[in-house]
């Protein structure tokens, strides 16, 4: 429920040249996390989560990354964006793989804006991606997006056998949990959602939302939308976009991937509509405050402030 | 030279009552004294401790009415496992578990499952242990599992009769025949009735085998099914032994013949009873049939030791229930209350005793030829054999799929 809404600033301050400069410190390690209520996986990860921290900046900023990797496997960040190649976080190019014990900063600015997603790089990929290594990689653009309630949502999945299927589907890891405790939004509000596919494994997964429709932007790379009013979109693995819409009216509205499988193996979930005077009911019904509310509605701005 | 050898040993025998029972404790008390070091403080081998290993075994599945599904799973690991999470055909659903979730080393559980189930259509359970290990099992055609019901019992205890009492009866009505027959027709009847044993003894084995893989992996299935053969063989030799009228009475071979073929068709009626109870007996009549008329030489084999003697109507009628009997008895028991612990065990006693009465058969055999002085193995008893091995295996060609 938090990442959903937990943007990771970095440490702004002044580069040399008078732009922006964002430091991030990424640490990689081994951390055994809960999937599913008393399933507990043997992750990778950044910083110790799955999906790593949701990197947030704005288009044209310096970024620094810290990267040191104290887990038990040479591990990378590759970021999906501009970069050089010696930044490009793979194996065998530039610094290459980063092995246990060892650190890398990782520089380059932020372009193109979009919603965008960084990985570990190293060998085998498949393995390193599923265990839990991606984060959201969020760049705003100057100009700035329509002020919404925002929520990063990670589409990913856990092969807890080992047997190069997965038996747990989420959005942000842990199956169902969004059944469990729907999320909190307003009547008439708009929503955005940056939606990232990284499952492993199957060739494609998709977002479906119940009884609204929206516009989506492929990439995140465009101002404006490459899809108009639809309800259901397909993301292939490393693809994402952002979906904006309004609910016209209260209620539970579900959202899950239409493909029923991953759906009924964990990634299925529920909106709360609620009138503007019954929200803060909503969020003490799912033990939610307002730190998380002011989170959703000020992603793009918050962290501007403290420059 | 002698005196002191007396004075130990009446020492030993005085002082056994104390000392020695503490000598023969002290081995016993070391034990106990290292395994608590090892539990511990792990010995010096924590370096060895791989990784955790968790082993359970889906015992049945059961479906006792529409929408629940239940299953029994049985811990047959080195370590207590909890179980969080089910999937049915990839769908995670709710579920109780009774007693609980986490099972410990060699216990049991029952979960039930809300799932709504599908007639006739095969699903699959796939159990979640907490690091994610997953354990399958297969509903092969689902049809809810029946209940003891008096019309159910009826209808399970006429399967039995139809495949064990029947075809017996059948069989023994060849009995006026066997009388007419000569000194080498007899040989072959009875070397027949050898064969056919044969036959029943590898299938029993097999069927013994079949359970004992399926059992968790602390009851070593397959050395129990050879141990309880080889003692239950034992025990039969040896209380055919201590019989001091140097030959076992022709009628006691044959009540042997119709006890191990009546355990061999208590696991028919357990196979029976299972299929219909999982769904599997969808050939329901074919295969009742099939077996009507696979076992009807066992009537044959064991009324072949008694040509010469008739003992009446009243043993013939207790030959034909203990030998037909079981087969009620195991679809009742497959039907309803199916344990693969106990079809193993009884199948292997099942084979022991169907060893044991091949060994006394075979001896009528020997002893009829050696009357005719032919040898053991002539072509008349090597053909009776055959025929016998011929005739159950192709007539089994009804029942196996």
């Amino acid at each position: 429920m938090q990442m959903l809404v937990d943007w990771d600033y970095g440490t702004l301050s002044q580069s040399e040249d008078g732009k922006p400069l964002r430091v991030y410190d990424v640490a990689a390690g081994d951390v055994e996390i809960e999937i599913a209520p008393g399933l507990f996986f043997p992750a990778w990860t950044f910083n110790g989560r799955v999906p790593g921290p949701s990197i947030r900046c704005t288009e044209g900023d310096q970024l620094r990354f810290n990267f040191a990797n104290y887990g038990s496997h040479p591990h990378t960040m590759h970021f999906h964006g501009f970069h050089t190649a010696d930044m490009d976080g793979v194996p065998g190019i530039g610094r290459g793989a980063i092995n246990p014990g060892e650190d890398f900063v990782y520089e380059f600015e932020a372009d193109p804006f979009g919603c965008h997603l960084y990985h570990c790089h190293a060998l085998p990929l498949k393995r390193h991606i599923h265990k839990g290594m991606y984060g959201a990689f969020i760049i705003d653009p100057k100009v700035g997006r329509h002020p919404a309630r925002e929520f990063m949502m990670m589409m990913n999945a856990f092969d807890t056998n080992f047997d190069g299927g997965n038996e747990i589907y989420a959005v942000n890891t842990v199956g169902h949990e969004f059944m469990r405790r729907p999320i909190p939004v307003k009547v008439g509000e708009l929503i955005r959602i940056y939606l990232i596919n990284v499952v492993e494994f199957d060739l494609i997964n998709s977002f479906h939302l119940h009884a609204g429709f929206f516009d989506y932007y492929d990439h995140g790379t465009t101002l404006e939308p490459t899809l108009k009013t639809v309800d259901t979109i397909m993301q292939a693995q490393g693809q994402r976009g952002i979906l904006e819409f309004k609910f016209r009216w209260p209620g539970q509205y579900m959202f899950h991937a239409h493909v029923s499988e991953f759906a009924e193996l964990g990634w299925m979930g529920l909106f709360n509509a609620v009138q503007p005077a019954d929200y803060n009911a909503a969020l003490a019904e799912v033990g939610l405050d307002e730190e998380w509310d002011y989170k959703g509605t000020h992603g793009s701005s918050l962290g501007k402030g403290n420059i | 030279m002698t005196a002191p050898s007396t004075i130990s040993t009446s020492e030993k025998t005085s002082g056994f009552s104390g000392a020695s029972w503490l000598l023969a404790l002290i081995p016993l008390i070391l034990l106990g004294v290292v395994l608590t070091y090892l539990v511990i403080t792990g010995g010096g081998l924590t370096e060895l401790a791989g990784p955790p290993l968790e082993q359970v075994s889906i015992q049945r599945i059961t479906l006792p009415e529409p929408g629940i599904i239940q299953v029994e799973v049985v811990n047959g690991g080195p370590q207590e496992v909890t179980i969080p999470q089910i999937a049915v055909d990839d769908a995670y659903f709710y579920f109780t578990a009774e007693p609980s979730n986490t099972i410990p080393r060699l216990g049991r559980s029952v979960f039930t499952i809300d799932y709504p189930w599908v007639e006739e259509e095969t699903h699959r359970v796939m159990l979640l242990t907490s690091l994610g290990v997953t354990f399958e099992g297969e509903i092969a055609a689902a049809v809810q599992t029946p209940t003891p019901s008096s019309n159910l019992f009826v209808q399970f205890g006429l399967v039995g009769i139809y495949v064990g009492i029947v075809p017996i009866f059948l069989g023994v009505l060849w009995y006026p025949f066997m009388r007419r027959l000569g000194g080498q027709a007899m040989s072959f009847v009875l070397s027949l009735t050898v064969g056919l044993l044969i036959y029943l003894a590898i299938g029993t084995w097999l069927d013994a085998n079949e359970f004992a893989q399926e059992l968790p992996a602390f009851w070593q299935g397959i050395p129990l099914v050879i141990f309880i053969a080889l003692l239950t063989l034992g025990v039969l030799l040896a209380l055919g032994n201590r019989r001091k009228s140097s030959e076992s009475t022709p009628l006691g071979i044959s009540y042997r013949i119709a006890l191990g073929i009546g355990l061999h068709n208590l696991g028919e009626g357990l196979a029976i009873g299972a299929a219909f109870a999982l769904g599997e007996a969808a050939l329901g009549t074919f295969l009742i049939l099939g077996f009507t008329l696979h076992n009807i030489t066992e009537g044959v084999g064991i009324t072949a030791p008694i040509a010469r003697k008739n003992p009446g109507l009243k043993h013939f009628a207790l030959l034909i229930l203990l030998s037909g009997g079981p087969a009620i008895v195991g679809t009742w028991v497959g039907g309803f209350a199916f344990n693969p612990v106990l079809a193993t065990i009884f199948l292997a006693i099942g084979v022991g005793a169907i060893l044991q009465v091949v060994w006394e058969v075979g001896k009528l055999v020997a002893r009829d030829s050696g009357k005719l002085g032919l040898p053991l193995v002539n072509w008349v008893n090597l053909g009776g054999a055959l025929a016998g091995i011929a005739i159950m295996y192709f007539t089994a060609f009804m029942v196996k799929f």
